[in-house]
């Protein structure tokens, strides 16, 4: 490699060295000053999140890095950045409410900062090797983090059931991967598309690779079958935690699944579209009928990110440019109505200081809290896709390119499910406004409240600025095909 | 003048009374009243500003006016109103009727006003953006919107049983509007786009209309509500608060049949023509089941709520004779029955404030003690019916008229739910009005106050003037149904020259 490409390769991946670089000064900084360094190496990782952000936002680079294995394309950038937003809005949230879960230790954000510079490999990956580095880069500070309250039996049995489970779909990944590249000869995306479109490309062999793959994947973005973990995880990893699981990883995972199916087997349309189809459906049936008998908030919200990760898979099960588009934009809206109502859920402690999560712990809120009630019912009237809040284009968009790909029982087991899945939804409201209140909450803290202000705004005020944002969601969906 | 944009203004005024009323409190009396007087002042101007939509319209022209389009999603969805003769009444009749609703509910609502008359405020413009829409999902969006504020409407500030009533409301319509949904998609993906008036033109195939109308169909049928897809109705109306069952009767019952005449008529005429014998058995049997259910209630707003849906059997009978007579009376008759219902419930709603119940057992007597308002219920007991010089009878007969032309036997049962009408609607007079004085609570009542007067005097004035002379209506809507019809036509024809030609 001579220097021009390194130094080609050094500026495409320039975000991902202010991450790398950033976590091994924090690191440093947390050892250097001590125990009680917590908030001051959050908020410095939150400075290097930014960063990295702004730096992606204003000085965008494309092309192939690093002997092709690394890939900058408007994809990539558009999806890091939202991993970026994910990782920044979860930090900025667990800083008022670190002591008690012990998230006050500094290991905590520079965790976070490896783990979202995992994120972004896999975003950004174009080999197998690539994705499998940054995957379990990602993973490994994940499993740390989850069970980083060590004093609390929850906490500890969601890392290692996590752990556990992880491994295991890594081992399936792994084993995928050995496959594709022992029928096809290539672990770079680009040169396997081009073994499959070649004549005899597709062999059996390479249908079980494809299939562990996807099975790996499936793991990550909780869809079933793969989904076992997440209910427990959410519920027992501190509530600040499971925000961040629920936000950037779901997103990096998901931008790694569109880029291997299409980037990689597009060739194998038909085989992979039926695997993706049949999650789709599982997914999105298992999360509206199981979320209904949960009273754990976060439990439900667990089954509730199942069911829209089904959604999400029939934007992709279209395997059209306007399919990985509704993706990008659904991951969009997802990230933001899920860090809102996980600022609620943190926000939901009496004033006696008990933390409750309980749905009928709610039961009352708009009078005692109305402005939460407020956001907490604009959000769970997107999540159900009611319009005209912005989950209910989120769902439109992934809709639309299942039904031009002529899905159309998809299209139609799909919105049948969202009505069932609205009734959880409703409950809450139901809760929340029609029912008897039972205790007054705490007032929340400001960083929540700008938080979830923030998010319920956006579900509100998407109908008017969702042109731009869908263009340019079309613009990066296209740098993929 | 010409340049305003009329239409966007209807729509969002009352949003501008929303924000005024997010700055203010409620929890004086003096606050609360200040709430009303906003939500009445509002109410009122965008009833005025709507008479501008009236003034403005050329009934002489079929197309869609007054239309305004601006960028809006992207892929070809954008921002697009505007009216024809078939839609621009019901947005005057939805601007109309909301001022009664702040009216009925002054002292009616007590607790959370803000909050209510937001809801409130909020579905006048889903209402009036559902009528004025001309692109398929800015139309999808308002008409699903509008379940949001009703549910809330009947879920925190409705009776006894308002959880479940609320709950089945919103899964209900929700679960038929889906199938639209799943509609509307196909249809972009066939035609390229959800421009209404592009939509228009463009024929579907005959399979795929089938396919279409039956998923709009199932939309409508829900909204109307045709039987048996009427269940909802009666829970929904019944928990509901006063204004929640007028606008639930008045307007958003005339969704479904409003998209009847703008989708499923024109854009699959093929799939109407094949299912119009479906829609006129049904509508039949509304009629009858409705009215004879309607005889056995001893509730009053359950009592109303059936003979709604028995009126509306009649605009679904007269939509799919597919002739002048029978649409004309189908407009004619969603518009009257939207003044007539919501009518008779805010007089519902009048007695009801005092006694707090709706049991008709309960009641006796009224006309000792509350003369005026035995006169103006009579009146509109009597419009219910479809005594001629009110104006039920003009839609009504109408859409016999039109239905005798396309089928005898259709036309002969529906003509028995006028009897019926007849028959639970002055036994319901009898029985709260006459008889004896013998009970004490409601010889205490009083007559009807000034705020009533308001009430019910225009409304009587509406009901008896279109009545009398119904030529304002037909004035402006002439156009556009000549114009449906022909299309209709010429597409049945098209198709059945096609047919034999191809044998």
């Amino acid at each position: 490699m001579n220097s021009d490409l390194f130094l080609t390769s050094l500026h495409l991946s320039f975000p991902e060295l202010i991450l790398a670089v950033g976590a091994l000064i924090l690191l440093m900084v947390g050892v250097f000053s001590g125990e009680r360094s917590g908030k001051l190496v959050s908020v410095l990782a939150m400075i290097v999140f930014a960063i990295a952000f702004f730096w992606l936002l204003f000085i965008p680079a494309q092309g192939l890095g690093w002997g092709g294995v690394y890939k900058a394309d408007g994809f990539a950038r558009f999806m890091k950045l939202l991993a970026l937003f994910g990782s920044f809005v979860a930090l900025f949230m667990s800083i008022g409410h670190a002591k008690e879960n012990q998230l006050d230790k500094f290991e905590f954000p520079v965790l976070v900062v490896l783990s979202t510079l995992g994120i972004m490999v896999m975003i950004s990956a174009n080999d197998l090797i690539s994705l499998y580095l940054g995957l379990e880069l990602q993973s490994l500070s994940i499993y740390v983090i989850a069970a980083i309250n060590r004093d609390s039996l929850k906490s500890t049995e969601a890392g290692l059931k996590y752990f556990v489970l992880g491994a295991l779909s890594s081992g399936m990944l792994l084993y995928g991967m050995s496959l594709v590249y022992g029928f096809t000869g290539h672990t770079n995306f680009a040169d396997i598309a081009q073994a499959l479109s070649a004549d005899g490309g597709r062999s059996l062999g390479l249908i079980f690779g494809l299939v562990f793959i996807l099975a790996g994947l499936a793991f990550k973005i909780s869809a079933v079958p793969f989904h076992m973990w997440t209910p427990d995880v959410y519920e027992g990893a501190p509530t600040a935690v499971t925000a961040f699981l629920a936000s950037a990883p779901k997103v990096a995972a998901m931008s790694m699944l569109v880029r291997v199916v299409i980037t990689a087997f597009l060739p194998l349309l038909i085989d992979w579209q039926q695997i993706i189809v049949f999650i789709a459906i599982a997914s999105m049936l298992l999360g509206s009928f199981a979320a209904i008998g949960q009273h754990n908030i976060k439990r439900l919200m667990a089954y509730s990110s199942i069911g829209n990760m089904g959604y999400v898979l029939v934007g992709l099960s279209a395997g059209t440019p306007a399919g990985v588009s509704g993706v990008m934009l659904y991951m969009l809206i997802y990230v933001i109505m899920t860090l809102g109502s996980f600022a609620v859920i943190m926000s939901m402690r009496r004033q006696d200081g008990t933390v409750v999560e309980e749905i009928d712990d709610l039961a009352g809120m708009s009078t005692t809290s109305p402005f939460m009630a407020m956001v907490l019912t604009a959000t769970m009237f997107s999540l159900a896709g009611i319009p005209p809040l912005a989950g209910f284009f989120a769902k439109y968009f992934v809709f639309m390119a299942a039904v031009d790909a002529k899905l159309y029982a998809l299209a139609v087991i799909g919105f049948l499910t969202s009505v069932i899945g609205c009734y959880y939804y409703l409950r809450i409201v139901k809760v929340m406004w029609f029912d008897k209140p039972v205790g007054q909450f705490a007032e929340p803290s400001g960083s929540l409240k700008l938080v979830f202000g923030l998010s319920g705004l956006f579900m509100i005020v998407y109908i008017f600025v969702g042109g731009p944002i869908g263009g340019a969601v079309d613009l990066a969906a296209a740098t993929l095909f | 003048m010409t340049d305003w944009p009329i239409l966007s203004t209807v729509i969002f005024l009352p949003m501008v009374g929303v924000l005024l009323l997010l700055f203010m409190r409620d929890d004086t009396a003096h606050g609360r009243q200040n709430v009303m007087i906003i939500s009445l002042v509002t109410t009122v101007l965008t009833f005025l500003v709507s008479l501008f939509v009236w003034a403005g319209f050329d009934g002489n022209n079929p197309d869609f006016q007054l239309v305004e389009q601006y960028y809006w999603l992207g892929r070809g969805i954008t921002y697009h109103v505007g009216v024809d003769g078939i839609s621009m009444l019901f947005v005057v009749l939805a601007a109309f009727l909301m001022p009664f609703g702040v009216l009925t509910s002054w002292n009616a609502i007590t607790m959370r006003v803000k909050e209510y008359m937001i809801a409130f405020l909020v579905l006048e413009t889903l209402i009036v953006g559902v009528f004025a829409s001309l692109d398929l999902v800015l139309f999808y969006v308002f008409f699903e919107a509008s379940l949001i504020p009703m549910f809330l409407i009947i879920g925190v500030w409705g009776g006894p049983r308002r959880i479940y009533a609320s709950l089945k409301f919103f899964l209900y319509t929700l679960l038929g509007s889906i199938f639209m949904l799943v509609g509307i998609l196909v249809m972009y993906s066939e035609a390229g786009t959800t421009s209404i008036p592009e939509l228009l033109k463009h024929s579907f195939s005959p399979e795929m209309q089938t396919w279409l109308w039956l998923a709009f169909f199932v939309s409508f049928a829900v909204k109307v509500p045709m039987w048996p897809f009427h269940t909802w109705l009666p829970d929904a109306h019944v928990e509901a608060p006063t204004a929640g069952s007028v606008d639930l009767a008045a307007l958003l019952l005339k969704f479904g049949g409003y998209g009847f005449l703008r989708f499923s008529l024109p854009m699959f005429p093929l799939a109407s023509e094949r299912f119009a014998p479906l829609i006129l058995v049904l509508s039949v049997i509304a009629i009858i089941y409705a009215s004879l259910v309607a005889l056995m209630q001893s509730d009053i707003k359950k009592m109303i709520a059936y003979s709604s849906v028995a009126h509306m059997g009649y605009v679904t009978m007269g939509i799919y004779a597919v002739n002048q007579q029978g649409i004309h009376g189908a407009i004619f008759q969603m518009l009257s029955h939207g003044v007539i219902s919501g009518a008779l419930f805010l007089c519902v709603g009048i007695v009801y404030e005092r006694t707090h119940t709706r049991e008709i057992s309960q009641y006796g007597g009224l006309v000792n003690n509350m003369p005026r308002y035995a006169t103006a219920f009579m009146i509109f007991t009597m419009a219910n019916v479809g005594l001629p010089g009110t104006s039920a009878f003009v839609g009504e007969f109408l859409a016999t008229i039109g239905i005798f032309q396309v089928s005898i036997w259709t036309g002969v049962f529906a003509t028995t739910g006028v009897v019926l009408s007849a028959a639970y609607m002055l036994w319901l007079y009898r029985r709260m009005i006459f008889g004896p004085a013998d009970k004490p609570k409601m010889m205490a009542l009083t007559d009807i106050t000034m705020r009533e007067h308001f009430i019910v005097w225009p409304l009587i004035a509406v009901t008896i003037f279109f009545g009398i002379y119904p030529s304002p209506v037909f004035d402006v809507s002439t156009a556009s149904v000549d114009q449906l019809i022909n299309n209709f036509q010429a597409a049945v024809h098209a198709a059945a020259s096609a047919n034999p030609a191809a044998k």
